[in-house]
C-alpha cells in the first residue's frame, strides 16, 4: 500500500509535467495544425540557456525566469523565421520541417556543450516527506504541482476571460473572418508559439531534474509521453491535454514501479497505440465530422 | 488521378480492344531495369578494383543506406505514409542477421549460402514488425503517425536494453562474417568482397522496387497518397495498399540494416538512435521524394556529408575536444539546415532540381536546332 501510495504521487508529479508538455502541443496543434515535432528539442534548448546562466549566477531562480523567456523567445523565432514560410498544403511538410529542427538543435547544442549529461539542479528537496509513516510528497513535487496548476489555470483565465485570448481562439478557428474584423491573425500565431514554446521549456525545467540530467536527447523520451498524452486526451482539447498528462504519468509510474523502469519505453508504446487504435480521436474527442 | 493522366507522354495509345491507355515501354519495363541494374553492376565491379580499400567500404555503405532510403521512398513519397520508425526497422534487421551469423558461427557451420539467408531471415524478420506497425499506420493519418512511427524509433532500440539477455545490452551483439570465398583468390581483399555482397543485394532489392513501382500496385499506392475516397472509389482497397506499401519498405529498411551490420560485423542500438530515423527521412526528402534516385542521392549524402565535415576539422586544427564535438555534430546541423531550406525552398529536392535542370537545358537545346 504505501509503494502505491508513493508510485501514484511519483506519477501524478510525474503526469503533471507532460500534461503542461501536452498543453504547448495542443496550444500549437490548436492555432496552427501543427504538432511541433520539434517541442523537445526547443525546450532543451532553452534549459541549456538556463543551465548557463545558472551557472555564471549562482542563481538557480535566475535561470528559471531565463529559460521561460528563452522559450518564448525561440517558440517566436521558430514561427516567423521557418514555419511560417512552409507549405502548409500537405501536412508531411510541417512535421518534416520540425523534424529538421530537431536535428538543427540537438547538434548545435552539441556542439556548445557536448554531449555529456549535465546535472540539472533541483530547487527544493526531493526526498519525500512522511504522513503518519508513509512516504508521501517531496517539497520539490509540491512545487512541481503549485508550477503547473498555476500556468494550466493561467492559460484556461487567459483563453477563456481576455481579449487576446479571444482574439487568439478567433484567429484559429476562422483565421479570414478575424482578419476582416481587425484581428492580428500572424500575431497571434506568432504569440502562440512562442507560448506554447514558453510552457514547454518550464515542462523541461520541471522535468530534467527528476531524469540523468541535461543531454541535447534529454526530451526525446518526454516528447513521446506528452504526445501520448495529448492523443489520450486528443490533440483538439486543452483539459483533456492535463487529463491525458495525469494518466500517462500514473501509467508509467505504475509500469516502472511494478514492471521495472526499463519497461516505460515500451509501456508509452503500447499505450499510444492502444488509445489511437481503440479511439484514435482520444478520449474527450467531440464526435468526428468528415469533411468530404 | 486526372493530374497523372494529362502528364501521360504520348506515346502511350489506347488498346483497341480494352480501350486502356496502354504505355508501349511496358512490356520492356523489366528488361530496360535489368539492363539499368546490370550496368550499374559491372560499374560496381570496376570501380571496386580502381578505388582503394577504404572507398570500396563507404561504397559499400551507400549500398546498403540505399537498399533503406529506397523503401523509405516508396512510402512516404508514393504511398504518402510518412514513417520516423525506419531506424528502428533497420535495427530489427540488423538483430535477426546478426542473432541468425551468431548461431551460425556456433554451430560451426560454413557456406557461402549462409549469408543469403541471414539476410532472407533479416527481411521475414522485418516484415512481421513492419505488418504489425503497417497495420496500425493504416488507420493513421499526418501527425498520428509520426508520432507513433516517432514513438518505435525512440523504443525500439531501448528494447535491446530492456532483453538484454538476448541482445546483450548496450554493448550490441558481434556479427561474425566469413571471408571472401577461396576461388577469388587468396589476397581478395575484404573490401571489395563486401561491396560486392551489398552492392548485389541492393541492386536485386532496388530491381524488385523499381519494378513494384511501375507495376499496378505501383499505381494503387500512388493513387492512395492523391486522393484516398478517388481511390476507394476506383475499387482500390486503401487500408491493404497502406499496409502492403508499409511491409515492402519495411523489408528494404530490413535488408539495409542487415547489411549495415554485416558490414560493420557488429550491432549496438547506438547505432540505429532516433538520429538515423531522422536521417533517412531526410536523405529522402533532401534526395528528392517519391524518386529511387532522389534515394541514391540521399545515401550518398549520409555518407558524403559526415566524411566531408571529418575532413574540414582536420583542416581547421582545432582542440581535440572542439574537434570531436564538431565531429559528431556539423553533419547534423548541416543535415538539419538543408532539410529545413529544402522543404521551404525546394521541394523537389536534388532530384527535382536536377530534372528541372535537365528539362531547361533540352528545352534550350531544342529551342536553337529549331
Amino acid at each position: 500500500m504505501d509503494r502505491f501510495v508513493f508510485l501514484t504521487v511519483d506519477g501524478l508529479s510525474r503526469g503533471a509535467v507532460y500534461a503542461a508538455f501536452a498543453l504547448a502541443l495542443v496550444l500549437i496543434w490548436r492555432a496552427a495544425r501543427v504538432v511541433n515535432f520539434a517541442q523537445g528539442a526547443m525546450a532543451v534548448a532553452a534549459a541549456y540557456v538556463a543551465y548557463t546562466v545558472s551557472a555564471a549566477t549562482g542563481s538557480y531562480w535566475l535561470g528559471f525566469v531565463v529559460a521561460i523567456v528563452a522559450g518564448l523567445l525561440l517558440g517566436a523565432l521558430v514561427d516567423r523565421v521557418v514555419m511560417r514560410h512552409v507549405d502548409h498544403a500537405s501536412p508531411l511538410n510541417p512535421v518534416i520541417v520540425a523534424l529538421g529542427l530537431v536535428l538543427l538543435i540537438q547538434a548545435v547544442l552539441g556542439m556548445v556543450y557536448g554531449s555529456e549529461f549535465r546535472p540539472a539542479e533541483a530547487p527544493f528537496s526531493r526526498s519525500a516527506l512522511t504522513v503518519g509513516g508513509v512516504a508521501v510528497l517531496s517539497p520539490y513535487d509540491l512545487f512541481v504541482f503549485a508550477t503547473i496548476g498555476v500556468v494550466v489555470s493561467g492559460l484556461a483565465w487567459m483563453f477563456a476571460r481576455t481579449p487576446v485570448g479571444l482574439r487568439m481562439r478567433a484567429a484559429a478557428f476562422a483565421p479570414e473572418v478575424s482578419r476582416l474584423l481587425g484581428v492580428n491573425v500572424g500575431g497571434m500565431l506568432t504569440f502562440g508559439w512562442a507560448l506554447a514554446s514558453g510552457v514547454g521549456a518550464l515542462a523541461a525545467m520541471l522535468v530534467l531534474p527528476t531524469e540523468l540530467g541535461l543531454h541535447p536527447h534529454a526530451m526525446d523520451l518526454v516528447f513521446v509521453s506528452a504526445f501520448t498524452a495529448a492523443v489520450v486526451g486528443g490533440l483538439d482539447s486543452p483539459p483533456g491535454a492535463v487529463v491525458g498528462g495525469l494518466v500517462v504519468g500514473l501509467v508509467l509510474s505504475y509500469v516502472s514501479g511494478y514492471a521495472g523502469s526499463d519497461l516505460t519505453p515500451l509501456a508509452v508504446l503500447v499505450l499510444l497505440l492502444a488509445v489511437l487504435l481503440v479511439r484514435p480521436g482520444g478520449l474527450f474527442a467531440p464526435v468526428a465530422a468528415r469533411r468530404v | 488521378m486526372s493530374a497523372t493522366r494529362a502528364a501521360l507522354p504520348p506515346k502511350q495509345q489506347l488498346d483497341e480492344r480494352g480501350g486502356r491507355p496502354v504505355d508501349r515501354r511496358r512490356g520492356s519495363t523489366l528488361l530496360r531495369h535489368l539492363a539499368v541494374v546490370l550496368a550499374a553492376g559491372l560499374l560496381l565491379v570496376a570501380v571496386s578494383y580502381t578505388v582503394e580499400p577504404f572507398r570500396n567500404f563507404q561504397l559499400a555503405t551507400v549500398a546498403a543506406y540505399f537498399c533503406a532510403t529506397a523503401g523509405l521512398t516508396v512510402l512516404t513519397g508514393l504511398n504518402g505514409q510518412l514513417s520516423l520508425g525506419h531506424g528502428a526497422l533497420m535495427a530489427t534487421g540488423a538483430y535477426t542477421a546478426a542473432l541468425c551469423q551468431t548461431a551460425f558461427a556456433d554451430r560451426g557451420m560454413t557456406g557461402g549460402w549462409l549469408l543469403p539467408l541471414s539476410l532472407g531471415a533479416a527481411i521475414v524478420g522485418t516484415v512481421a514488425v513492419g505488418a504489425v506497425v503497417g497495420v496500425a499506420a493504416a488507420r493513421l493519418r499526418g501527425p498520428y503517425l509520426a508520432g507513433v512511427t516517432l514513438a518505435v524509433a525512440v523504443v525500439v532500440p531501448a528494447l535491446a536494453v530492456t532483453f538484454d539477455g538476448v541482445f546483450n545490452g548496450e554493448q550490441g551483439l558481434s556479427v561474425p562474417v566469413e571471408p571472401p570465398p577461396l576461388s577469388l583468390g587468396p589476397y581478395f581483399p575484404y573490401e571489395r568482397w563486401q561491396l560486392w555482397v551489398t552492392g548485389a543485394a541492393t541492386l536485386l532489392a532496388v530491381l524488385l522496387l523499381a519494378n513494384l513501382i511501375r507495376s499496378r500496385y505501383g499505381r494503387t499506392f500512388r493513387a492512395v497518397r492523391d486522393d484516398e475516397v478517388a481511390a476507394r472509389l476506383a475499387g482500390i482497397h486503401v487500408a491493404r495498399t497502406q499496409v502492403l506499401a508499409f511491409v515492402v519498405s519495411a523489408a528494404t529498411a530490413g535488408l539495409g540494416g542487415a547489411l549495415l551490420a554485416v558490414l560493420a560485423q557488429s550491432v549496438s542500438p547506438g547505432a540505429f538512435s532516433l538520429t538515423l530515423s531522422l536521417f533517412l527521412l531526410m536523405a529522402v526528402v533532401i534526395g528528392g521524394l517519391g524518386r529511387l534516385t532522389g534515394a541514391l542521392w540521399g545515401a550518398v549524402l549520409l555518407v558524403a556529408l559526415p566524411d566531408l565535415t571529418h575532413s574540414l576539422t582536420e583542416m581547421l586544427t582545432l582542440s581535440p575536444a572542439v574537434a570531436q564535438r564538431l565531429e559528431g555534430n556539423l553533419p547534423l546541423a548541416i543535415f538539419g539546415l538543408t532539410l529545413i531550406v529544402v522543404m521551404i525552398a525546394a521541394p523537389g529536392g536534388v532530384q527535382g532540381l536536377l530534372s528541372r535542370l535537365g528539362r531547361a537545358v533540352l528545352a534550350r537545346g531544342r529551342a536553337r536546332r529549331s
